[in-house]
């Protein structure tokens, strides 16, 4: 059987001159229809514009074709992309060939309603008009699993969630049943549990559809469970191709190896580190008791508020010296409010946060984003001396050769000092952020998805920085996290946060591997992992209920069950 | 140092740099009195010679050389210039900064007096301060520091309400560092690039609107030469000696096109979606 799609030798360049700066070099695939191809690799590997020259929506980024072919099958006939003109790709693109971004939000538009958006694409990709059109986006949207169809036809992108606004997108790209379907990095946006509903929609429609899929991610755990085939790529090559189970099983490559080795696999609680057991009654350094942090929500103006939004309901913990404490969650489960309320940056509503630390600032913070968090126009020295500064402490040589000191602690070169933040990569970006909130020995690191920006690769070299610093500087870890491969590797109790409040806590061993509540048993269930891959589990599609509550709502008190020596579940509503 | 060799990499830089550097060793030489006449001297006998060899452009009505008084007006045209671009930068800098970072009320009220301020034309306010102070230089810088001061406002506004919200601002406050610090540090230093493009620009408007009051007779006063009291003074003979009001004009226009050349190399240079295509 011919392919649907075959790709010789592609080459691709950016900029004046294409040749000179390629950034991919000779890739070549095949795919059937039906099937699934994974392309798998880290920033700046060349995936992601490996599958836009499928579809040459690569000539509008700055890049160019500089060899190969690119065939498409196609009813009148084989056709090649490489040398198709514009009337001809226009005619392949959304019919033929569908496309997701990781970016929901920005790839729909902002001022109409999704039904709108959807009965465009009915009209233009198969010329369906008026009410059969709406009909037609009803059925798409409930084809995409978004319950509540109708109403939710009225709907503006903004009112729905991030995965809500995936599903959106996915129905739109398959209302013109394209033949094959390019996802580039389609979840990385979502959190976990939404992501699983995500891959198990497009595994779920690729078999209804027979359509064939090009998949494009970093996370290779990620795609175990979907492809048929994978491609790995490194530098603009692809190092190792084959099918799926040839490559994760018997990887051939040293970058496979590699990327294999690096992914955190989640593995139930075995990984967790051993050293952090309680003992006795050591003084905790943070304690936070029923913490409250609410937002007004008001309609207009003057309105008086009509409600609030619960960012944090009323949660308890404390975290000793030395000892990591992981908060984890999905987005908007209040996990970062609760980090910025301890720092100070948000005020709480109600509640007590003691610090028991010593010094000017004894909490200090590790952003996500470390190209944010770094002033862009500062040089090392200065973004190191800060925090020095604001203590009130001078620029002089004893604080250079900390500063340096702590530069070759976190593994960067000494002559770092009078270099700017763009002349360095991500991963060291994050730990000259780890580095400047170390310069005032303190006691407690509150780390906000401090890796989860990083490479695989990076991540896991960052994380074992972090383990070692601890035991170095007895640091104790605040450590907010989405994702439990991750936490595994660096927590020694976890709190388990949903929708405000503290549902989970206890020693990382216990809540892994014997998660009590149903949302732990969600969250764990729903991590991809290699080594699940053959598994199927269900996919559950509750949804988060909502934060914003009437105006003097109190949440019931919460009761507790104990499930272990150091291990408290919330008990939940029959 | 970097800077200057991108603007002089730059094809538009290196023609407005070389345009304004002209212009300004004219104007210093002018002002130490490196003239070819006296600009102040009458040649009674020259009266309204057309260019040569000696008059260089020519003399006026009066007879006195139009090229020295040229080199003199451009000084004064560009003193003005300057100096009112740098009251209105250093004003709109500070109000526009202050509104995004204290918000809500101050916000509100700075900012809708920088509307009322750009509703006003600078002939307008010029009147007015005229009308209080009398005509002159000073009155010149303050009317066009004070019109041009809301753009200021506005272009510092803006980004700087961005960068407040940028995560290193947010890193600084768990650091403690003071407000002093932020505002310096992490807005004003980041602020530097869209500041410079629109100091290079407003240059250009300000010189126009000096010479425009100057050719009201609400700026420079006679017999001090600008280029706005130059064409004022050529308007009446226009047709019999044209070169009166043909080299004031030009240079005007030189210098404005000089001044919006380097702007528009300076943005190009300082954006940094430009500048990471060509890093």
């Amino acid at each position: 059987m011919k392919p649907l799609l075959s790709v010789r030798d592609l080459h691709v360049g950016f900029g004046r001159d294409p040749a000179a700066h390629e950034v991919v070099k000779g890739v070549s695939f095949e795919l059937a229809a039906g099937e699934t191809l994974a392309i798998v690799g880290e920033s700046g590997s060349g995936k992601s514009v490996t599958a836009l020259s499928v579809n040459r929506l690569v000539d509008f980024g700055g890049g160019k074709i500089t060899g190969g072919s690119i065939t498409l099958d196609r009813t009148g006939g084989a056709v090649d992309i490489t040398s198709a003109d514009e009337a001809v790709l226009q005619g392949i693109r959304g019919r033929e060939i569908g496309m997701i971004f990781q970016e929901p939000m920005t790839s729909l538009n902002p001022v109409h309603t999704v039904g709108r958006q959807i009965e465009e694409a009915f009209r233009l990709s198969r010329g369906i008009t008026g009410h059969a059109a709406t009909i037609a986006a009803r059925e798409a949207l409930e084809r995409v699993r978004i319950p509540d169809a109708t109403q939710r036809l009225g709907y503006y992108p903004h009112q729905l969630s991030g995965g809500m606004r995936q599903r959106v997108m996915i129905a739109m790209v398959i209302a013109a049943n394209p033949r094959l379907l390019i996802a580039d990095e389609p979840t990385t946006a979502l959190d976990v549990t939404v992501q699983a509903q995500i891959m198990a929609l497009l595994a779920e429609l690729r078999a209804e559809t027979q359509m064939a899929m090009i998949f494009i991610t970093h996370d290779i755990g990620l795609v175990a469970g979907v492809a048929d085939q994978i491609m790995v790529m490194q530098q603009g090559a692809a190092v190792e191709q084959g099918a799926l189970d040839a490559v994760i099983d018997h990887p051939q490559h040293d970058y496979t190896k590699h990327l294999l080795g690096a992914v955190p696999h989640f593995t139930s609680g075995a990984a967790v580190l051993g050293d952090g057991v309680r003992n006795g009654e050591q003084a905790p350094i943070v304690r936070v008791d029923n913490l409250v942090v609410r937002f007004p929500a008001a309609r207009g103006l003057f309105a008086r508020a009509s409600g609030a939004v619960h960012a944090v309901d009323g949660i308890d913990f404390d975290l000793r010296p030395g000892e990591t404490l992981a908060i984890v969650g999905e987005s908007g489960s209040g996990k970062s409010t609760t980090a910025r309320a301890i720092l100070g940056l948000t005020p709480a509503t109600r509640g007590g946060i003691a610090v028991a630390g010593h010094g000017h600032r004894p909490v200090q913070m590790v952003f996500q984003d470390p190209f944010a968090s770094l002033n862009p126009r500062l040089d090392v020295e200065s973004l190191l001396a800060e925090p020095a500064i604001a203590a009130g402490q001078k620029v002089d040589a004893k604080l250079r050769e900390r500063m340096v000191t702590l530069l070759k602690r976190v593994g960067l070169p000494e002559d770092a000092l009078t270099r700017y933040p763009h002349q360095f990569s991500g991963g060291q970006r994050q730990r000259l952020a780890i580095a400047r909130a170390l310069m005032l020995n303190p006691d407690v690191v509150v780390l906000d998805e401090a890796v989860s920006a990083l490479d695989v690769s990076v991540q896991a070299r960052v994380l074992e920085l972090l383990v070692d610093l601890q035991r170095e500087f007895g640091l104790a870890y605040l450590f907010i996290s989405h994702d439990m491969a991750v936490v595994e590797r660096i927590a020694h109790r976890i709190a388990v946060m949903y929708a405000g409040q503290l549902v989970e806590i206890g020693d990382a061993r216990s809540v892994l591997a014997d998660p009590q509540h149903s949302y732990t048993r969600r969250l764990i269930g729903a991590v991809p992992a290699i080594d699940r891959r053959r598994q199927d589990f269900k996919v559950d599609n509750t949804q988060v209920p909502s934060l914003l509550k009437p105006r003097g709502y109190e949440p019931p008190p919460a009761r507790w069950r104990e499930a272990g020596t150091d291990h408290r579940v919330r008990l939940e509503e029959q | 140092m970097g800077l200057l060799r991108a603007v002089l990499r730059h094809p538009s830089g290196r023609i407005g740099l070389g345009i304004i550097v002209v212009f300004l060793v004219l104007a210093v030489l002018g002002a130490v009195g490196l003239t070819p006449h006296d600009p102040l001297k009458q040649f009674v006998v020259d009266r309204l010679k057309p260019p040569s060899a000696t008059y260089w452009f020519g003399t006026d009505l009066l007879g006195r050389d139009t090229f020295s008084r040229l080199m003199l007006g451009i000084g004064e045209s560009f003193l003005v210039a300057f100096a009112s671009v740098a009251v209105a930068a250093t004003a709109g800098t500070l109000i526009g900064l202050f509104a995004a970072w204290w918000g809500h009320l101050w916000d509100g009220v700075l900012m809708r007096i920088m509307d009322v301020l750009l509703a006003f034309p600078a002939i307008l306010l010029a009147l007015l301060i005229v009308a209080i102070e009398g005509p002159g230089v000073v009155t010149s810088i303050t009317a066009i520091g004070i019109v041009y001061t809301p753009i200021f406002a506005r272009v510092v506004r803006a980004p700087a309400l961005a960068l407040k919200a940028r995560e290193f601002v947010e890193a600084a406050r768990t650091f403690g560092s003071s407000q002093g610090y932020i505002l310096s540090r992490h807005l004003l230093l980041n602020l530097v690039a869209p500041l410079t493009v629109q100091i290079t620009l407003a240059l250009a408007w300000s010189l126009l609107t000096e010479s425009g009051l100057s050719f009201l007779g609400l700026g420079t006063q006679p017999p001090a030469p600008s280029l706005g009291v130059m064409l004022a003074e050529s308007k009446s003979m226009m047709t019999r000696a044209p070169w009166l009001m043909l080299f004031p004009g030009l240079t005007i226009m030189l210098a404005i096109l000089g001044f919006n050349l380097l702007g528009d190399a300076l943005r190009d240079i300082l954006d940094p979606r430009t500048r990471e295509r060509t890093a």
